[in-house]
């Protein structure tokens, strides 16, 4: 057996939009073409569309394979093709060995039936057998944790036992290509853990797995590899790092086009004056950023402030937040069919990764957004001394020889300017 | 370990079969599930399993009587029998078909995520309707001995006629399944058969008693098994071999059939569940 756990060669598949058919009418000529003609699949039909178009990639054992892209680019369809629920349109796929899937926690539990019987019929539908079901009976019941429980029926069960149960059946499977969808957006922190970690131990013990999430995040800290889909193409397929980049931006290309802003101002323009020339600039740590904003006043309205938000793009995560108000200046007015620019002045103290800025208008008294506009900027800081986290604190670590007695706090002397 | 690869291609026969005999454990569970499930919290239990064919071979007898009443040639033993014997195929029949076309729609969660071959849900319905029909069988054995129906080599038929029975009836739930999911009329239509089908069936008479109309009961396979098996465990005289053959035929390519079409169909249900 080779180094490939599974191959995408030249995948389509394709899908019908609304229902599948209105009235006998249209059935029975489409069901007689249906089961005439054979060669029916290759092309579109009216209503139809393409959900894949010639997607192409293998994963190798022990490697783990993101997949990220907006909502029905394909990345759940994939999956249903790999686990065999659905069958491809053209091409081919190639899988070696059993696939198992944490897509569904709970699959086939039967509320009436006992924890114990349900481990048993949930881990034949999974897959298993039932020697072997045995064989890790008590490591299932010992890692779901329900202890005494395991003879109550399941529909007794408070909603996380029910899930811990459900996930210890579908983590003792030993699959040779394991597929998550979105499992981590549900459960506890804690129980988000364990599906991590469980994840992990299935990479390093030489299972192919396929991750598809929205949280950028737990794709880059689970996966090497990442793979972007867009309407069911695959258009990046790299480093994780390079791949959630390349999302990240395309997405905001789209983020800015569609700004949003209230109909009493439109932004007329945005550029950096510092560093200048580019739209999406990259910054250096520690250096003086400026960025030009126009808006043009649509309406009359009351006095208002300025704000700036910037927001970490791959998870949105708030920044910096602050505006005029806070600044202590006085509030703006504007007349309508004017233009106003404002200048935003800031040092960039962010560490490595790609932001977002927000900019909006807001009447204090009335608590009311007289223009909200969000991602009107982005710009990405390289650095190479950190290696995870928001903010720069400019940090200085100096190793002194040990001493017997404790270290004097005044002989550690944090040099500012590393 | 092997590699798969999935196309467009429907599987082959021989893949389809092996791909269930590979899930026979999941077969046995789903059985098994079935079986549980349905008498859970009740408090008859498999009590049920035996009240439901005793309760057709009532009726059965009371429709006799009353013909015999307005014919006045009383109830023979033979009759009573003859309707207890015919009663529990029917009721498996009914109850297989009844729980395999709601199978897979029963289940959507399962059908849209979770892989394995989709034949187990009317077969595992059919092995439990069987289970059932199993329990009742020692009920009906009991009183085909007292009614001293005696025995002969002809009972070597009945293996194969209950063989026959139980293919039928695989086949024909494992179409109706498929029908079902694409279409929900299919299960009104069921609950309409299996309710008036009782009277279209030779299960309360005999075909002889039509006389000349017989062939028109025995055109519905069932109803030709149920005379064969009739004639060789109260009769003791050989099936005919033109109606066996016949209902045979339906049996076993009506099953053959029903598979391939559940194989191309396959593809489609998970988008149309």
């Amino acid at each position: 057996m080779s180094d490939i756990a599974l191959e995408f060669d030249g995948v389509w598949k394709k899908f019908k939009k609304g229902e599948i058919h209105d009235s006998l009418r249209d059935l029975v000529p489409a069901f007689t073409r249906g089961v005439f003609s054979r060669n029916h699949r290759g092309e579109l039909a009216e209503r139809e569309f393409w959900a894949l178009r010639d997607v192409n990639f293998e994963v190798r054992r022990g490697e783990a394979l993101g997949i990220i892209g907006a909502n029905g680019a394909g990345k759940s369809t994939i999956l249903k093709l790999l686990s065999r629920i659905m069958r491809p349109s053209r091409g081919r796929i190639r899988v070696g060995g059993r696939v198992s899937c944490l897509i569904e926690v709970g699959a086939g539990f039967h509320p009436d039936l006992t924890g114990r019987e349900n481990v048993y019929l949930s881990g034949s539908i999974l897959g298993m057998k039932r020697q072997e079901i045995a064989r890790k009976f008590d490591e299932i019941v010992e890692f779901a944790g329900i202890g005494d429980f395991i003879d109550t029926p399941v529909k007794r069960y408070s909603n996380g036992m029910y899930a811990r149960l459900g996930f210890a059946v579908a983590a003792h499977v030993d699959p040779d290509v394991l597929l998550v969808d979105e499992v981590l957006s549900v459960g506890d922190i804690s129980f988000q853990k364990r599906c991590f970690d469980k994840m992990r131990e299935k990479v390093d013990s030489g299972v192919a797995v396929i991750f598809v999430s929205h949280n950028l995040q737990a794709i880059m800290s689970l996966c090497k590899r990442c793979m972007v889909m867009a309407q069911g193409t695959n258009v990046h397929d790299g480093s994780s790092e390079g791949a959630v980049d390349a999302y990240v931006r395309a997405s905001n290309e789209i983020g800015v086009a569609d700004r949003e802003t209230n109909a009493k101002f439109r932004v007329a323009g945005v550029e950096w004056l510092e560093p200048s020339g580019s739209s999406s600039p990259v910054i250096h740590p520690g250096s003086r950023c400026r960025l030009m904003v126009k808006f043009e006043c649509l309406d009359d309205g009351p006095p208002f402030c300025a704000g700036f938000v910037v927001r970490r793009t791959r998870d949105l995560l708030y920044c910096y937040g602050a505006s005029t108000a806070g600044l202590e200046q006085p509030l703006i007015e504007c007349r309508k069919g004017s233009v106003m620019t404002i200048v935003y002045t800031f040092v960039n103290n962010f560490l490595r990764g790609h932001y977002r800025i927000d900019v909006n208008l807001l009447d204090r008294r009335r608590a009311e957004f007289l223009s909200q506009a969000d991602g009107v900027a982005n710009f990405t800081v390289n650095e190479r001394v950190s290696y995870d986290g928001v903010v720069d604190v400019n940090l200085g670590v100096d190793v002194l020889p040990g001493d017997a007695e404790p270290l004097d706090a005044s002989r550690l002397v944090l040099d500012p300017n590393p | 370990m092997n590699t798969v690869e999935l196309t467009s291609a429907v599987p082959s026969f021989s893949e389809s079969f092996r791909e269930v005999a590979q899930f026979r454990d999941l077969l046995y569970m789903l059985t098994w599930r079935d079986i549980k499930v349905r008498y859970k919290q009740s408090v008859m239990g498999f009590f049920w399993a035996i009240l439901m064919p005793m309760l057709i071979v009532g009726a059965g007898v009371l429709v006799r009587f009353a013909f015999s009443m307005s014919s006045g040639h009383g109830v023979k033993m033979v009759d009573i029998s003859s309707i207890a014997l015919k009663s529990l195929p029917w009721a498996f029949f009914v109850s297989a078909i009844k729980f395999g076309t709601g199978s897979m729609v029963k289940s959507p969660n399962l059908v849209t995520k979770i892989y394995f071959p989709r034949e187990v849900f009317p077969l595992a319905a059919v092995l439990a309707s069987l289970f059932d029909a199993v329990i009742a069988s020692s009920v009906i054995f009991v009183l085909l001995f007292a009614a001293r129906v005696g025995a002969s080599l002809e009972l070597l038929w009945v293996p194969v006629i209950l063989g026959l029975i139980v293919l039928f009836t695989a086949g024909l739930t494992m179409f109706l399944s498929c029908a079902n999911l694409f279409f929900r009329d299919v299960k009104y239509l069921v609950d309409v058969v299996t309710t008036f089908g009782i009277f279209f069936t030779p299960v309360f008479y005999g075909a002889h008693m039509l006389g000349k109309w017989a062939p028109l009961v025995l055109l519905n396979p069932i109803g030709a098994l149920l005379e064969a098996l009739n004639s060789v465990v109260i009769l003791h005289r050989a099936p005919s071999p033109v109606w066996l053959a016949y209902a045979a035929c339906w049996a076993i390519l009506g099953l053959l059939a029903a598979w391939r079409i559940f194989d191309r169909a396959e593809t489609a249900f998970a988008e149309t569940i």
